[in-house]
């Protein structure tokens, strides 16, 4: 094995690839000096600057709106069209459909939105912003709880009917216990994609109500200042959080079945 | 007396047809077993007794009164399924005390029943326990206890012995037919396996192609099959087919062969001889009808079997001995059975003859 270390090479590069800018930009938030290339020693002083950064206090309480309201929206939306999809229809054309926004260009579902707002005559605000974010969310969480579905046991179902349990009942007490991993699994994923989304919240929201990074976006047109750093690794380590307890959560549930 | 009344139930799934005009009495009390081949049929009437199908004609009667009117959940016929589905997320205690809580009895008395049924089955301890924690034959008892706390009028069984090893699976067969005793409910069960069927029922239904072959007792099924195929399906069997005589059954190329007093002289009819009723002799002059050539001699302990070769027969002859065998491979013998030891088959009466 030891002669062929240089195989290793192109692995350790390609995580190089993928993680030096991440780590220059978490390391370059602690640094002293204004300018991005030079180090000034070890400083909290960009992330004190942030939180007294109104703007985006708003973006980030924004976004939080919008992550949130569409999350709940597009988990309870999207489980239910899988349970339909699964149980009342043989067609693969309306299950292909159901997961498309999904994989649809983004740019495609921002216009077509902003267009069916403006047909509709439905002003901008924080409301668009997450209707729009509820479409895709609720694709990716049909498409997780849809395969979790399609593991699923059916005779659980029937089993509990047979034991008297009206379909109501079986549908809380049996079908949502065993796709919780599922719901859970698609209502993170929905959450991370809402909180960094830009081209479907920048076309759908009012100008006077941006999302953080609509306000990033504008804030780095004049060039990136530490400030942005700080606060891109806060939202780095939101993600992680959200990403570890995902997996927690669904190693959890397999552990009770 | 009677408790289930099928009458004529029918069903098909597009081209298939999985049930055709079927008749059954099911007798309060008893255990009954629907038996066949994959594909006969007999899923679809266990699922539509369990309120999971609906027939397309027919009417199914519980008591006399219209079962079919009734939704599954409220049906007083509980299923123990193939798979058990058990519900995962739930311990042992509170899958059985599941059925309870649907019929909103007092938590006291739900308490009682669970503790009780739990006992019988032998799984006190294990109350506690999730489905995954527990043995192959485990979770078939918790399966058993959660469908007979409900106290249904019928419990369905729907191959329940098919998913556990060979010891478990004795000891179940006992236990099963224990707990029929105990609980006194009428119990139907479904398979494809002749021996768990036999060993359990008081009487059988043998299906096939959707249609209701034969119902009886279990050693009237093996003494006196009423359809080829049943003589076929149900054990070991030696079949000729014949033309009906007075002596008995002409059979080209082997002449005519002892036979019961049966169906009309003169129409084609299927001998069945099992293997244990064929006599081997010693070859003498002039004595016997069928001359065979011992082609394998197995010997299984309690029982050999003779395997021999007739000439004018393309089968193989298969007959069976106490203990060893006193004949050799290659040896000619005489073939002989009593008339009445064999059963006479009208061919008229179904269509199939398994292969």
């Amino acid at each position: 094995m030891r002669r062929h270390g240089w195989l290793r090479l192109p692995f350790w590069l390609t995580y190089l690839f993928l993680y030096a800018p991440i780590v220059v930009l978490v390391v370059m938030s602690f640094n002293r000096n204004k300018s991005p290339y030079t180090w000034g020693g070890f400083s909290l002083d960009w992330y004190g600057r942030l939180a007294e950064n109104d703007s985006i206090r708003t973006g980030l309480v924004n976004t939080l709106i919008v992550a949130f309201g569409s999350t709940v929206l597009s988990t309870v939306l999207g489980t239910l069209l899988a349970v339909g999809l699964a149980r009342h229809t043989r067609s693969r054309l309306l299950d292909a459909l159901s997961t498309l926004p999904a994989i649809l260009p983004d740019l495609v579902i921002a216009i077509g939105l902003l267009v069916f707002y403006t047909a509709i005559k439905l002003t901008l605000g924080l409301h668009s912003v997450l209707i729009a974010h509820t479409v895709f969310g609720m694709a990716f969480v049909t498409a997780v709880v849809r395969a979790r579905l399609g593991g699923m046991d059916t005779s659980l179902e029937e089993a509990s009917r047979d034991l008297g349990a009206a379909p109501l009942t079986t549908f809380v007490k049996i079908t949502l216990p065993t796709l919780a991993p599922g719901i859970v699994a698609g209502a993170l994923l929905a959450f991370t994609l809402s909180l960094d989304e830009f081209v479907i919240a920048f076309f759908t929201a009012a100008p006077s109500e941006p999302t953080l990074p609509i306000v990033i976006y504008s804030m780095v047109r004049f060039g990136v200042t530490p400030e942005i750093n700080a606060l891109a690794t806060l939202l780095l380590a939101v993600s992680f959080t959200v990403v570890i307890v995902a997996q927690r959560l669904t190693r959890l549930t397999e552990a009770l079945r | 007396m009677t408790l289930i009344s099928i009458d004529g139930v029918s069903r098909r799934f597009g081209e298939v047809t999985a049930l055709d005009s079927v008749s059954l009495d099911i007798r309060q009390g008893e255990f009954f077993a629907l038996l066949g081949p994959s594909g006969c049929g007999k899923t679809t009437l266990l699922r539509i007794l369990a309120g999971f199908e609906q027939p397309d004609t027919g009417s199914v009667r519980l008591d006399g009164s219209d079962l079919l009117a009734i939704p599954a959940h409220r049906r007083p016929v509980n299923l123990m399924f193939q798979s058990y589905a058990l519900f995962p997320h739930m311990s042992v205690e509170k899958n059985v005390a599941y059925g309870l809580e649907r019929e909103r009895l007092p938590r006291a008395e739900i308490r009682e029943r669970v503790a009780a049924v739990l006992e019988t089955v032998g799984l006190t301890a294990q109350a506690r326990r999730r489905p995954h924690e527990l043995s192959g034959g485990q979770r078939q008892r918790v399966a058993l206890a959660r469908a007979v706390v409900k106290r249904p009028r019928l419990l369905l069984l729907d191959e329940p012995l098919s998913a556990l090893d060979k010891k478990v699976r004795s000891e179940m067969q006992l236990e099963l037919k224990r707990l029929q005793h105990e609980v006194g409910i009428t119990f139907v069960v479904v398979t494809h396996d002749q021996e768990e069927a036999m060993s359990l029922a008081d009487r059988i239904a043998v299906m096939n192609g959707g249609r209701v072959e034969q119902v009886d007792a279990p050693a009237d099924l093996y003494e006196r099959p009423r359809t080829p195929f049943v003589a076929g399906f149900i054990g070991a069997n030696n079949l000729f087919t014949g033309k009906v005589t007075e002596k008995g059954l002409e059979v080209d190329g082997l002449g005519v062969l002892p036979a019961p007093a049966g169906p009309v002289e003169g129409e084609t009819a299927m001998l069945a001889v099992r293997p244990e009723r064929i006599r081997l002799d010693p070859v003498t002059e002039d004595q016997g009808v069928l001359r065979g050539r011992v082609v394998d001699v197995s010997f299984y302990g309690g029982v050999s079997h003779v395997a021999l070769s007739l000439a004018g027969h393309d089968r193989n002859l298969l007959a069976a001995t106490q203990g060893r065998a006193r004949v050799e491979t290659g040896a000619e013998v005489v073939i002989a059975w009593d008339a009445d030891d064999a059963a006479l088959v009208p061919t008229e009466v179904s269509g199939g003859q398994p292969s």
